[in-house]
């Protein structure tokens, strides 16, 4: 009459879709929670989940129910003091317990939070950004392997058998078991010879002998000559593709003119580019400089925190920069990427040097350099000059940025490398 | 008072258990369950024939967040229920031990692996024999549901819904399902006996395919061209002809603008509704029912000694946790826990009928002295929530959790206590407990009242208004959702005592 199943090897995530369609459902929510979980990450800390909230009432499932007023009787449990008639202050927020159960969202809690994936926040932090299909693909894809020998294993498919190591554990297994046999008719033998050589030849403890022989001789025989144990398998594991390292410098101007707004586009944009760095290099170091006059090399927090007054030497960065590839970076070693992101204010005689720099320092030993200027009012000196840049070398990629859909045509070229 | 029922266990003799250690098998499940089932058939435990599965802790949070159906249409508002299930328990914040049941036939009964062999022992008590019993025995559900059929009815939901989804759009269902979901509680018939749920489904599809092509022709629908003639008659030709309670079978029979599909959707809502309303009105009753089995068994079967000290340390660790009540008072507090009340009255109550005192004759002359099994079963049975608390709430359980009435009054600028558990308190303590459990009290009393046929069509709800108390804020967006179903203005008035009525909301079509 009774059953007992085992029901645990059978669907599991029955839920994946309700929970699609909730995330579907509050999409504009959580894309802004997601927004605002970027900005609170490191430059180089995207891949993973994050934990989402957004204010409850945005999501209740409305009742029909009771407002505060009128007339209410409460049974309470736990009477210690009070006897009839005692008239008591009502206690904050009125009417003490409630005996229903209130509302299944469990009223007062504030904020729902959850759990996205890292596909799911990949995903939310890639709609902004308005990167096509192709790409997104690419960057939230699992990175490529290939399969990489790792020795050998006593299992495996037929494919993968390894012919020179079967034999060879062949041979060690055929020795060891027929090491014993083999001592025993060797003094066999020799018995038997002292035998004959004692004209005893035909005694029966000759016969016997010769029957010990036979068998032994027998036993060697049958150990066989290759045998299931035997079998070793070439073992291959995966290994990701990509396995050499990068170096990432992010140049960012902290004159005076960049503000809050600004310093986040430039930050979506660092991140991108070490996305997609990523997916291409095995170990990526993040180098910060940060410049208005003079430039320094930070660390992440600061680079993004305070912000300076005074005007804007851009070539005070590259030269720092240049100063760090030739002293830790040697480009033999290392891929170099940069991306610098600035309002484009530079002092107007600075600008051809920084053209200059770029083309004869710079560009030659980096992969790729990308500029952005951000909400910029009209193109600078600056721009003029990178524009020309730009024409010199095709690792060189500018953009004027004004939305954050606008980032992405900075990275096209190198997508395309990527695709081709 | 039952000697044979005594004298049935065997004496504490040498211990044999069943199982040492904590780990489970299928085998040891397998023998627990018969053990259980021996020890439960001993007591006279009728029960539906069980099916007990095994599943990991997704999936049981996968099962916790369909509300208990095991076959769910999909819904976004399932999806939120898992998400904040599935970060509770990633947290450790709640354990998701006890049971999940489903009032069916086979009763299914989930049993998480993650378990010690004692925590699977107990939810098998308490789910497969004690729900379960409660199930197939108490009026409530025998008249409401349909343990057979449920699970037919739920796939028949699903892929209907799916089916719309494709056709329609899933916003389309989305949006009807949100209205349906929100009128949920107002979708059951209260004082309605329905007629018996068994009937073949094709028979029901059937009568319904007639209601709706009948409704093509109602009182709705007849009326334009009589505008002229009918203008006398306004008054006298109401409709409907009386409030009617049950908003969603209103809906479905009589929405202007829904098209067979969505009408179908309403009923679907509406009769999970119903299917679930037993369960609302006797949470008490049912968990003290299983919580009392489960104690009532396990030590049986320790008493047999087939359970080692160990099992029954663990056992009534989680036992004692089940069914704390913390004073009102207490950060813990949060209303009263329904596996405590329901405990204590079903141990309360064999009390009485094993070992009554004096106040208990004559309080409840017939039941004192009597046999336990006989009148737990009666109890069981035949009462709801709001009269089992009524009938069977003694002072000394009044005491024991010094049980107190306050009334909050808004026009009082003080609570005021009304009743402690004195003499002079027990009855009216017990009264107003009672109403608490009662659901046309806690929820509000709202009613179909009137469709303007000749005029705009709009359609009036009234709210009759208990002790003053108004309706909330979620109100206007309450009416939304009418009339999203209803297709034309909605609006709601608040009646009081006196018979005034109050316009409390209004929401275009």
């Amino acid at each position: 009459m009774n059953r007992l199943v085992d029901r645990r090897l059978s669907g599991k995530n029955r839920s994946a879709v309700n929970r699609q369609r909730f995330l579907r459902r509050f999409k504009s929510q959580i894309r802004k929670a997601a927004a605002e979980a970027v900005s609170g990450r490191k430059v180089a800390d995207l891949e993973r989940g994050e934990k989402i909230s957004i204010p409850s009432k945005d999501l209740s499932e409305p009742m029909f129910h009771h407002g505060p007023g009128g007339r209410r009787n409460i049974v309470l449990p736990g009477n210690r003091e009070f006897v009839s008639g005692d008239r008591v202050d009502r206690p904050e927020g009125g009417g003490g317990g409630k005996g229903g159960g209130g509302s299944p969202d469990g009223e007062g809690m504030d904020e729902f939070v959850f759990e996205l994936s890292k596909e799911e926040f990949m995903d939310y932090f890639f709609q902004d950004l308005a990167l096509p299909d192709l790409v997104k693909k690419q960057l939230a894809a699992v990175p490529e392997v290939k399969r990489a020998r790792a020795g050998f294993v006593s299992q495996g498919n037929p494919s993968s058998l390894h012919v020179v190591r079967s034999m060879k554990q062949a041979i060690g297994r055929r020795m060891a078991m027929a090491a014993g046999p083999r001592d025993a008719l060797r003094e066999a033998e020799d018995a038997l010879e002292a035998l004959v050589t004692q004209g005893l030849g035909a005694s029966p403890e000759a016969d016997e002998l010769r029957e010990e022989i036979e068998a032994l001789k027998a036993r060697i025989a049958a150990v066989p000559f290759i045998d299931t144990w035997d079998l070793r398998y070439a073992n291959r594991v995966d290994q990701p593709t990509p396995s050499s390292q990068a170096v990432m410098f992010c140049l960012l101007d902290v004159s005076g003119s960049m503000d809050e707004d600004r310093k986040n586009i430039a930050k979506r944009f660092f991140m991108l580019l070490y996305l997609f760095l990523t997916k291409s290099y095995e170990r990526i170091d993040v180098v910060f400089i940060r410049h208005h006059t003079v430039a320094k090399e930070v660390d992440e927090e600061e680079f993004f925190a305070s912000r300076e007054s005074g005007g804007t030497v851009v070539s005070s960065a590259l030269e720092l920069m240049h100063d760090i590839i030739l002293e830790r970076y040697p480009s033999a070693n290392w891929n170099i990427y940069a991306a610098q992101a600035s309002d484009g204010d530079n002092w107007e005689n600075d600008s051809p040097r920084c053209r200059e720099l770029l083309l004869q320092s710079i560009l030659p030993l980096a992969q790729y350099f990308a500029y952005v200027e951000i909400e910029a009012e009209e193109p600078q000196s600056l721009w003029h000059e990178y524009e020309r840049v730009k024409a010199a070398s095709p690792r060189f990629a500018m953009q004027r940025i004004l939305t954050l859909e606008d980032i992405y045509p900075v990275f096209r070229e190198l997508f395309r490398k990527k695709v081709a | 008072m039952e000697p044979e029922m005594e004298s049935a266990a065997p004496p504490v003799a040498e211990r044999q258990p069943l199982s040492e250690g904590s780990e489970w098998t299928f085998e040891l499940l397998d023998l627990y369950d018969r053990e259980i089932a021996r020890v439960a058939a001993h007591y006279g435990l009728d029960t539906y024939p069980n099916q007990i599965e095994v599943i990991t802790s997704e999936q049981m949070i996968d099962a916790y967040s369909s509300v208990g159906m095991p076959v769910g249409y999909h819904h976004w508002s399932y999806g939120k229920q898992f998400l904040s299930t599935q970060k509770s328990y990633k947290r450790g914040q709640m354990g998701l031990a006890y049971e999940i049941v489903i009032n069916s036939s086979p009763c299914i009964a989930y049993l998480m692996e993650e378990n010690t062999m004692t925590m699977q022992a107990l939810v098998i008590a308490h789910a497969a024999y004690g729900h379960n019993s409660f199930f197939k025995g108490n009026y409530l559900f025998r008249t409401w549901t349909d343990a057979e059929g449920i699970l037919d009815y739920l796939v028949f939901a699903r892929n209907f819904i799916a089916d719309c989804e494709q056709r329609h759009g899933e916003v389309a269902v989305e949006e009807l399902l949100d209205s349906c979901h929100a009128l949920m509680s107002l979708g059951v018939d209260r004082y309605k006996r329905p007629a018996k749920l068994s009937m073949v489904k094709e028979q029901a599809r059937q009568l319904e395919r007639e209601a709706y092509l009948q409704s093509q022709v109602n009182d709705l629908w007849r009326t334009l061209p009589a505008k002229q003639a009918a203008g006398n008659e306004k008054q006298a030709a109401r409709f409907p002809s009386e409030p009617q309670e049950n908003l969603l079978y209103f809906i479905e029979k009589n929405a202007p603008r829904l098209e067979p599909w969505q009408r179908e959707i309403v009923r679907i809502v509406r009769k999970i509704a119903q299917y679930f309303y037993p369960q609302r009105q006797t949470q008490v009753m049912n968990e003290g029912w299983a919580t009392f089995w489960h104690y009532t068994l396990l030590n049986h079967l320790y008493e047999e000694g087939k359970l080692t000290d160990g099992f029954m340390m663990e056992f009534l660790q989680s036992h004692t946790n089940v069914v704390y009540q913390p004073p009102y008072n207490s950060r813990f507090y949060s209303g009263i826990n329904p596996y405590a009340l329901g405990f204590s009255m079903f141990q309360d109550l064999r009390r009485i009928c094993e070992h009554p005192t004096e106040e208990d004759r004559r309080w409840f002359p017939e039941l004192a002295g009597s046999d336990w099994v006989k009148s737990l079963d009666f109890a069981m049975r035949n009462f709801k929530d709001e009269s089992f608390v009524a009938q069977y709430l003694s002072p000394k359980l009044i005491r024991d959790l010094k049980l107190f009435a306050m009334v909050d009054d808004d026009q009082d600028d003080k609570l005021e206590v009304t009743a402690i558990h004195d003499d002079a308190g027990y009855r009216t303590v017990r009264q107003l407990l009672a109403d608490q459990y009662n659901l046309g009290n806690r929820e509000p009393n709202i009613q179909v009242y009137q469709v303007d046929v000749f005029g705009d069509r709009s359609l009036t709800l009234r709210h009759y208004m208990h002790d003053r108390r108004p309706l909330g804020e979620s109100t206007p967006e309450m009416l939304r959702h009418v009339a999203r179903l209803w297709g034309y203005t909605v609006r709601i008035e608040s009646v009081d005592q006196d018979g005034e009525s109050r316009l409390v909301a209004t929401s275009e079509g």
